[in-house]
C-alpha cells in the first residue's frame, strides 16, 4: 500500500505536469498547526492504483490522507459518507475512474451523485459541503493522485477541524472501517469479492 | 404505492427540541420503494441529527430503527421494545403508519418527519406520479384505463375542457411542469380500443362522499374476521 510514502525527496515535476511535492501547501490560509484526518474512498481500480502508482514513483503528499479501498465508487453510499464525518474525519473524498471508463460501467456516476448528494444533507445542517467531494483518475495518474491528495489537504485545513469531532480514542477510518465490515477490501485484496 | 417527501431539516431538527433521546423509525414498505423513509433512510436522517446536534453541543442520544410496515399492530409489536426506550419518535412513514406507531405506543410522542403526498407509481426511475385518488369509486373502466380523479387537474368526469392544448393542461407550475391532459390520453386510448363511443357517454356529478369527502372510511370484511 502506497498511503505512507517515505520518499523525502522532492521528485522532479512529471511530463503530466504534477506539482513540485511538499507536504505543506505554502500558501496555506489558515490552521497552519492543524492536521486534518481526510478520509479517502477509493476504488480499487483506479484510485487505489493511482496511490500505488505515486508510491513506486516516490512522490510525496500528505499523511492526513486515510484510505479505505473498496471494489467499486459505486459501492459508496451516502451513509458511509456522513458516518466518516460523524466519525471525526475533517473531509472525505472518494476517488474512482474517470468518467466513461469505471470497470463497472457507471458506478463512478452513481459515486458522484450521491457525494452531491451529501453536499445538500451537509448544507442543512450547517456543515461546510466542500468537507466532502468526489474525484477521478485513471491508474495510470499517480502524480494527480498526490496532488489531490495535497489539494483537499490544504482545503480541509483551510475550512479547520470537524467540529463535531469525537473524543473517543478512535480515530474516523478505524470508525468506518469497522461500520462498513466486509465492504471496505483488505489493503491487499487484489479482487474485489465479486471479480 | 404510498409515497411521501422528508420534510425539511430544520422542521424536524426543531422537533427534537428539548429531548435527550430520539428514535428515527423507517418503515420498509411503501416509503422505502420511494427512497424517501426506508431504513437507509432512517440512518441517514439520524445521522444528520447527530452531527447537528454535536455542533450545537446538545447531548441526545438519537438512534434509528425500521419496521416492516409501521401500519401494522404484528410488525410494531417487532420494535416495541426499542420504541419504549424513546420518549420521542420521529417517524418516517406515512400518515398511516405514523398513526398507527402514536396509537401502539399513546402517550409516546410520535412525529412526523415525512409528508405523504400520493398514490403513485414510479413512472421511470426516481420519479413517482399520482395515480389514485381513493375516491371509493372507480371509474377507469369507463376511461380507457386512466383515472380523471388525479389525473385531470380538475377532475373533470366529462371532459376534456378548453384548457387542454395539445395533449397538455393548461396548469403549469414550475413543479408541475407538462402536465399531460388526462381526457386527451383516454380519447387516444379509447382510440386505440376502438371504445371511442366512451367519450360520449355522460357521466353524472360523481358521488364524493363515498371519497374522503364522505368523512373517515372504513371497511368491514365479515367473513374474514376471525372466529
Amino acid at each position: 500500500m502506497a498511503d505512507e510514502p517515505t520518499a523525502a525527496a522532492a521528485a522532479p515535476a512529471d511530463s503530466q505536469g504534477a506539482a513540485p511535492v511538499s507536504d505543506a501547501a505554502p500558501d496555506l490560509p489558515a490552521n497552519e498547526g492543524f492536521e486534518p484526518e481526510i478520509i479517502v474512498f477509493a476504488c480499487h481500480y483506479c484510485a487505489y492504483a493511482a496511490a500505488d502508482l505515486a508510491g513506486s514513483m516516490r512522490l510525496q503528499y500528505p499523511s492526513n490522507i486515510r484510505m479505505i479501498k473498496l471494489p467499486c465508487t459505486g459501492k459508496l453510499e451516502v451513509i458511509h459518507l456522513l458516518k466518516a464525518l460523524e466519525a471525526g474525519a475533517d473531509g472525505v473524498y472518494a476517488a474512482g475512474c474517470l468518467e466513461g471508463e469505471c470497470h463497472y460501467l457507471k458506478g463512478n456516476l452513481w459515486a458522484k451523485k450521491r457525494v452531491g448528494y451529501v453536499k445538500k444533507l451537509l448544507e442543512e445542517i450547517g456543515v461546510d459541503p466542500g468537507r466532502v467531494e468526489m474525484y477521478n483518475m485513471s491508474s495510470a495518474m499517480g502524480p494527480q493522485f498526490a496532488q489531490t491528495a495535497r489539494d483537499f489537504t490544504a482545503r480541509i485545513r483551510g475550512l479547520g477541524p470537524n467540529p463535531v469531532r469525537p473524543r473517543d480514542g478512535f480515530t474516523a477510518h478505524e470508525v468506518v472501517v469497522r461500520e462498513m465490515g466486509a465492504l471496505a477490501m483488505p489493503d491487499d485484496a487484489d479482487t474485489p469479492p465479486s471479480a | 404505492m404510498i409515497t411521501a417527501e422528508r420534510k425539511p431539516f430544520d422542521e424536524i431538527y426543531a422537533m427534537t427540541e428539548g429531548h435527550d433521546k430520539v428514535l428515527v423509525a423507517g418503515c420498509d414498505t411503501c416509503v422505502a420503494v420511494c427512497l424517501t423513509g426506508g431504513e437507509k433512510e432512517a440512518e441517514i436522517l439520524a445521522a444528520q441529527l447527530r452531527i447537528k446536534a454535536k455542533e450545537d453541543g446538545r447531548d441526545v442520544q438519537i438512534e434509528h430503527t425500521a419496521a416492516i410496515r409501521q401500519c401494522e399492530w404484528e410488525y410494531l409489536d417487532a420494535i416495541g421494545a426499542k420504541v419504549e426506550e424513546y420518549p420521542l419518535v420521529l417517524s418516517m412513514a406515512c400518515g398511516i403508519g405514523i398513526q398507527s406507531m402514536a396509537e401502539k405506543f399513546s402517550p409516546r410522542l410520535v412525529m412526523p418527519a415525512v409528508n405523504t403526498n400520493m398514490l403513485g407509481m414510479p413512472q421511470e426511475h426516481a420519479v413517482w406520479l399520482e395515480r389514485c385518488g381513493a375516491c371509493g369509486e372507480c371509474v377507469i373502466g369507463e376511461t380507457a384505463g386512466i383515472c380523471p380523479v388525479v389525473r385531470c387537474s380538475k377532475s373533470l368526469m366529462n371532459g376534456p375542457c378548453g384548457g387542454s392544448h395539445d395533449g397538455k393542461c393548461e396548469v403549469t407550475t414550475p413543479e408541475k411542469e407538462d402536465i399531460e391532459c388526462a381526457w386527451a390520453l383516454i380519447w387516444e386510448r379509447l382510440k386505440a380500443q376502438g371504445r371511442e363511443e366512451m367519450m360520449l357517454v355522460n357521466r353524472p356529478p360523481k358521488d364524493w362522499s363515498k371519497g374522503s369527502s364522505g368523512g373517515p372510511r372504513k371497511m368491514v370484511r365479515e367473513e374474514a374476521k376471525p372466529v
